[in-house]
């Protein structure tokens, strides 16, 4: 039992496979982006060269910073998605699974925005500050229609259990699509990918709330997202496309999961960014609104009885 | 081999400071970005803080001025760190080299604050981006052996 628990958090599901997993998934990210530059792009293993190198780095604490919570933030957003990865990966893959999971994941998926916002609060510096009100800014906007996506997902498939949804793709009906539409803007806003970049603008916050940050902790926070890059997409997969199981399962499990990152990469490459109150009024006006048609025609089509509605 | 200046020279973040160069260099530099030359191809990429630096790449003469601030960005940047001085101006002042108002070259201000700060340099007025990248890549694959 300890045993496996170990393996667990340690191995498969857990630290290692969402490292390495997350590398591979950066380094797609990178060389498609790349590639739709018309650039080489970088080699292989790049990610884990870079984390590599923060670690060897010097950590320096700014004066006037909120010490304690500027060492403990990086921690959250790591720890969060590897329980994450553990809960989605098991269901699927092993059919254990708990009344109530979705909504765990989705608790636990708030940490890493949560872990940019305060460890930016922390430094003491104005930019990152600023950051970090962006990337808060950004949360109340997307929480909303993905709350509202994943509502209707938990509507149509009947369960709160993660392994229920995989039992049928929920996207194969009208509200699923519509709702996987909404859930997916909401993941790229999630991963701080370009149109919702705001928080961490290059070129007007220089890296937004991580601008204080070096060596290891900022080496956690690159963790971290590479995590994202595998977490936030399983998640849509297993909520919305049907999850993966073993054997040829796996196989096709994983190409669904690269097809969603490939859209993300594609909306990321071909779409200026958009300012904090843009993105507020898109998520509200826009992907929210499509959420909660979702919702309803999820709840009249389980209320009359028509599967694909 | 040391693995810290291993991990430099696998993905040198790099961050531009502009020490009172006549803009050219600093648009070359740019230009190494581009897709034609491509900098990531070798793990480069521009950062916007000296605390996520690994190469600060430094044109111009070092005015007055700009020692300062120079100085101010060194001490903030996490170490280990290089600079590669970029340009004739940055190597040794070229044509600026009887300015009253110029203290460089770089080399000069890094070795007074510290002398274990090491200076690549990358001459040219401006340096073509095909000279920059094989400058850094030249030095970086020199610095694998080196401890920093
Ligand atoms: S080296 Fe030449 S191009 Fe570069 S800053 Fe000096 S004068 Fe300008």
């Amino acid at each position: 039992m300890v045993g496996s628990l170990v393996f667990d958090f340690f191995v498969f599901p857990g630290l290692l496979f969402t490292l390495a997993a997350g590398i591979l998934a950066s380094w797609v990210v990178r060389k498609v982006s790349a590639l739709i530059q018309w650039r080489v792009g970088p080699p292989l293993l790049q990610p884990a060269y870079d984390i590599a190198k923060l670690f060897g780095k010097e950590n320096i604490i700014p004066k006037g910073g909120a010490e304690w919570s500027y060492i403990i933030a990086p921690l959250l957003g790591p720890a969060g998605l590897l329980l994450a990865s553990i809960i989605l990966v098991n269901s699927n893959y092993l059919g254990t699974s708990f009344i109530g999971d979705v909504i765990v994941v989705l608790y636990l998926l708030v940490l890493p925005a949560l872990s940019v916002v305060v460890g930016g609060m922390s430094t003491g510096n104005s930019l990152s500050a600023m950051g970090s009100n962006r990337e808060l800014r950004l949360m109340v906007s997307y929480e909303l229609p993905l709350l509202l996506a994943v509502t209707a997902a938990i509507v149509k498939s009947g369960g709160l259990k993660l392994a229920i949804f995989t039992a049928r793709p929920v996207a194969a009906s009208v509200s699923g699509a519509l709702g996987f539409i909404a859930a997916l803007l909401c993941i790229q806003a999630e991963l701080g990918f370009i149109p919702f970049d705001t928080p961490e603008a290059e070129t007007e916050l220089m890296g937004g709330p991580l601008i204080e940050y070096s060596g290891p902790l900022l080496g956690l926070y690159k963790i971290s997202n590479l995590m994202a890059l595998l977490v936030l997409p399983l998640f849509l997969v297993t909520v919305f496309l049907g999850g993966f199981s073993t054997g040829w399962g796996a196989l096709w499990g994983a190409i669904k999961y690269l097809l969603v990152l490939v859209g993300i990469i594609l909306i990321k490459n071909t779409n200026p960014r958009l300012r904090s109150d843009q993105a507020l009024k898109f998520f509200w006006y826009g992907a929210a609104p499509l959420a909660l048609i979702a919702l309803i025609l999820a709840v009249v089509g389980d209320l009359i009885g028509i599967g694909w509605v | 081999m040391n693995w810290k200046s291993w991990g430099i020279s696998k993905s040198p973040w790099l961050y531009h400071v502009n020490t009172g160069s006549c803009n050219n260099c600093d648009i070359e530099i740019v230009d190494c970005l581009t897709p034609k030359f491509d900098v990531e191809r070798f793990g480069g990429k521009l950062v916007g803080s000296p605390r996520h630096a690994d190469v600060l790449m430094v044109t111009g003469p070092m005015t007055r001025k700009s020692k300062p601030r120079f100085e101010r960005i060194l001490e903030a940047s996490a170490k280990p760190f290089i600079v590669a001085a970029v340009g004739t101006c940055a190597c040794s002042k070229g044509m600026f080299h009887d300015a009253y108002n110029c203290i460089g070259p770089v080399r000069k201000v890094t070795e007074a604050l510290d002398e274990e700060i090491m200076v690549l340099n990358i001459p040219g007025c401006p340096p073509r981006p095909e000279a920059i990248i094989d400058g850094l890549v030249t030095g970086l694959n020199q610095l694998k052996e080196v401890k920093l």
